[in-house]
């Protein structure tokens, strides 16, 4: 089985489904001559030809209204956002238009599309080519956003959501894109959406977290073992819709819960998961849950990066916290 | 305002030198992130910014060092901040691509087209508050593409605004070329908007000069916006350490790495049939002979070559000037670094 690391893994699920479809087509900046700025489409217009892989203008908005289009009309797009911080200007496309056709319609009609874009800090890259936008997503009705935290979680959850009826915004956290080489078979298999991966289990605390900030949890948790505290590590995978049941399951076993994100603290996905704690498992809860995650600003530059992002000393100290409590 | 092609020059031979330090920082590793720089466009940016006066606005794009030293800007800030040093221009906070000056009413955005609307909102403000100021509007081909900066020609067309559109355009984006995504012409785009256009030949600083001129009086008169279309190019490519531009500067070291596995999987037994590896190497000569005819390899496209080929009939005076604002430079880098972080 080929040892894969994000980026192949990403281009074998479209090389793998744009065989087996020829429906899909996929549109963006740069990722047709160039196979995309950080090479995910590498390879797939020569093989595929120009038709099937667009290069398109740059206009985010134009990219992604035309997706829409194209979806509704019966193809399978899948466009490219270049970077996060590029995703804004074309919010009205995904929020006006696209995740609202299915209520719309009364389920009548289905926008079949996904839209990829390497999002996250981690890569000294400034701001716009940083962020961590997927409460703002989560908060849309009508789409559905998954994180992929491995190469083999990348490959399975990207085939997923290319068959999904239903819009999917795809966030690739581009800090891992060659960070972790895993066994990715070829051919096919499939992750569902919706569904939690429980990462490790533990007694203790439960960390709930997703991208990147799996990997950091892991690396906490060896670190805590010396202190024999027994981490569970939950990886969300798809945020919208979010796997309740994991969460509170988990959460009704150890009593204790921290939430770890890069996104700005306010209003981040973390509030979201404690309110849902509280409503589903607050009798079972021992302390209060904790959050690890980004400040309420842009993400910063080079030198402070590291002082933004949750890493596994921050993550130690709120799990003691949690145990002490 | 007569053309004076000494102080043109001395401005961008300032911004050169000040890039081709940032350069050595960056490939020091002392800037973090890409670095994108506007070598290749100072004559378009000299030749706008040579007319600006107090009130003047400008909206700048990803590329917005050299518009700022010549606008006035302390070269010293401009360094530091890239460093992301606190004393910096923006606090350390803004980096390359987010570079404001409150003084200078110039702000940058990293979000391409987004220099459209700001500048119309300036220029608005300018009309209401101090009326004759203008504003510019700083961006490249691929910008053109956005829908935001056609609303904002529009909206300058539609209220008359004084504002001028500089578009520096070097033909790409990134590595899209232009030309394969971009229906029309870009001059009737903008007329087809209400906005006179002009072409200039954006490596003739002089040239630049006389129709910025004409644009701005024009605005300042309360005629309207302008469109300058001014072709570019630049020599360090998209960003620095681009590998398009590794090829294009040392074709001989760099295609070898791609040619012998290729010629090597050529005469591989196994593998394709022989038309599909034919494919294959006609693809990558192709390459070659593209690279060979590429634009950002010939020097004579240097709009500062260009100047300095005119101002060479007076040697000694030039050779002043150069040894002048090297002096003025190595200053400026010698402040910066005895500095020390902040
Ligand atoms: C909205 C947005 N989309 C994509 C990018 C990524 N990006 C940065 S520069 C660039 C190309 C810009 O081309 P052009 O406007 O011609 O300017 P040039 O770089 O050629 O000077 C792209 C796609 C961006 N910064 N902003
Ligand atoms: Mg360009």
């Amino acid at each position: 089985m080929p040892k894969l690391n994000m980026v192949e893994a990403i281009n074998l699920a479209l090389r793998e489904e744009m065989e087996k479809d020829d429906r899909i087509i996929i549109l963006g900046e740069d990722v047709g001559r160039e196979g995309g700025v950080f090479r995910v489409t590498d390879g797939l217009q020569a093989k595929f030809g120009e038709q099937r892989v667009v290069d398109t203008p740059l206009a985010e908005t134009g990219i992604v209204g035309t997706a829409m289009g194209m979806a509704l009309y019966g193809l399978r797009p899948v466009a490219e956002i270049q970077f996060d911080g590029f995703l804004y200007p074309c919010l009205d496309q995904i929020t006006n238009h696209i995740g609202r056709i299915r209520n719309r319609s009364r389920g009548r009609f289905t926008c079949p599309l996904v839209i990829r874009v390497p999002y996250g800090g981690g890569i000294h890259a400034p701001e716009h080519h940083s962020e961590s936008p997927e409460a703002i997503l989560a908060h849309t009705p009508g789409i559905k956003v998954v994180i992929p935290s491995t190469p083999f979680e990348a490959k399975g959850l990207l085939v997923s959501s290319i068959r999904d009826p239903d819009p999917v915004i795809f966030l690739e956290p581009k800090r891992i894109y060659r960070a972790i080489r895993e066994d990715v078979p070829e051919g096919d298999y499939t992750i569902p959406l919706g569904k939690a991966r429980l990462v490790q289990e533990g007694k203790d605390v439960t960390a709930i977290a997703w991208g990147a900030m799996v990997r950091e949890v892991l690396n906490a948790a060896e670190e805590l073992k010396r202190d024999k505290i027994d981490l569970e590590v939950i990886d969300l995978r798809t945020i919208s819709p979010m796997d309740v049941d994991a969460i509170t399951t988990s959460v009704k076993k150890t009593g204790k819960a921290v939430i770890v994100h890069e996104a700005p603290r306010t209003c981040g996905l973390g509030a979201e998961i404690i309110a849902l704690i509280n409503e589903k498992a607050f009798l079972s809860l021992q302390a209060p849950i904790e959050r690890v995650t980004g400040f309420d600003v842009p993400v910063p530059l080079l030198k402070s990066e590291h002082y933004y992002l949750p890493n596994p000393k921050r993550i130690v100290v709120a799990v003691k916290k949690v145990m002490s409590f | 305002m007569s053309l004076d092609l000494w102080s043109l020059y001395t401005l961008m031979l300032k911004s050169r030198l000040l890039e081709e330090a940032i350069a050595r920082f960056w490939y020091d590793g002392l800037i973090s992130g890409e670095m994108h720089l506007g070598t290749g466009e100072e004559a378009i940016i000299a030749g706008v910014v040579a007319h600006l006066r107090d009130g003047d606005a400008m909206a700048l794009d990803h590329r917005g060092t050299s518009a700022l030293l010549m606008r006035g800007v302390d070269p010293v800030l401009i360094l530091r901040e890239l460093l992301g040093y606190e004393d910096g221009l923006c606090g350390g906070r803004g980096g390359h691509m987010h570079l404001f000056s409150k003084e200078h009413l110039t702000a940058s955005s990293g979000i391409v087209g987004a220099e459209g609307p700001t500048a119309v909102g300036f220029a608005l403000s300018a009309q209401y508050l101090r009326p004759g100021a203008i504003a510019t509007a700083f961006f490249g081909d691929g910008a053109m593409n956005q829908g935001m900066l056609m609303e904002s020609i529009n909206l300058a067309s539609a209220w008359n605004l004084p504002v001028l559109f500089v578009c520096k355009d070097d033909g790409w984006a990134i590595t899209t070329q232009s030309k394969q995504v971009t229906g029309g012409d870009l001059g009737e785009r903008a007329r087809g908007l209400g906005v006179p256009a002009v072409e200039v030949d954006g490596g003739d600083v002089s040239a630049v000069w006389e129709a910025a001129g004409r644009a701005i009086e024009s605005a300042r008169s309360g005629q309207g916006p302008t469109f300058l279309h001014a072709r570019c190019v630049h020599f360090e490519g998209h960003f620095l350490g681009f590998q398009l531009i590794r090829m294009v500067r040392a074709p001989f070291r760099e295609m070898p790495g791609i040619t012998i596995p290729l010629t090597l999987s050529f005469l591989h037994s196994g593998g394709a049939a022989l038309h599909e590896r034919l494919e294959g190497l006609k693809a990558v000569l192709a390459a070659v002979l593209a690279t060979l005819r590429d634009p950002r390899r010939d020097s004579a496209n240097d709009p500062l070559r260009r100047a300095r080929t005119t101002l060479q009939s007076d040697t000694a005076r030039l050779e002043e000037l150069e040894e002048q604002v090297e002096k003025e430079l190595s200053n400026v880098l010698s402040t910066v670094l005895a500095g020390g972080p902040s």
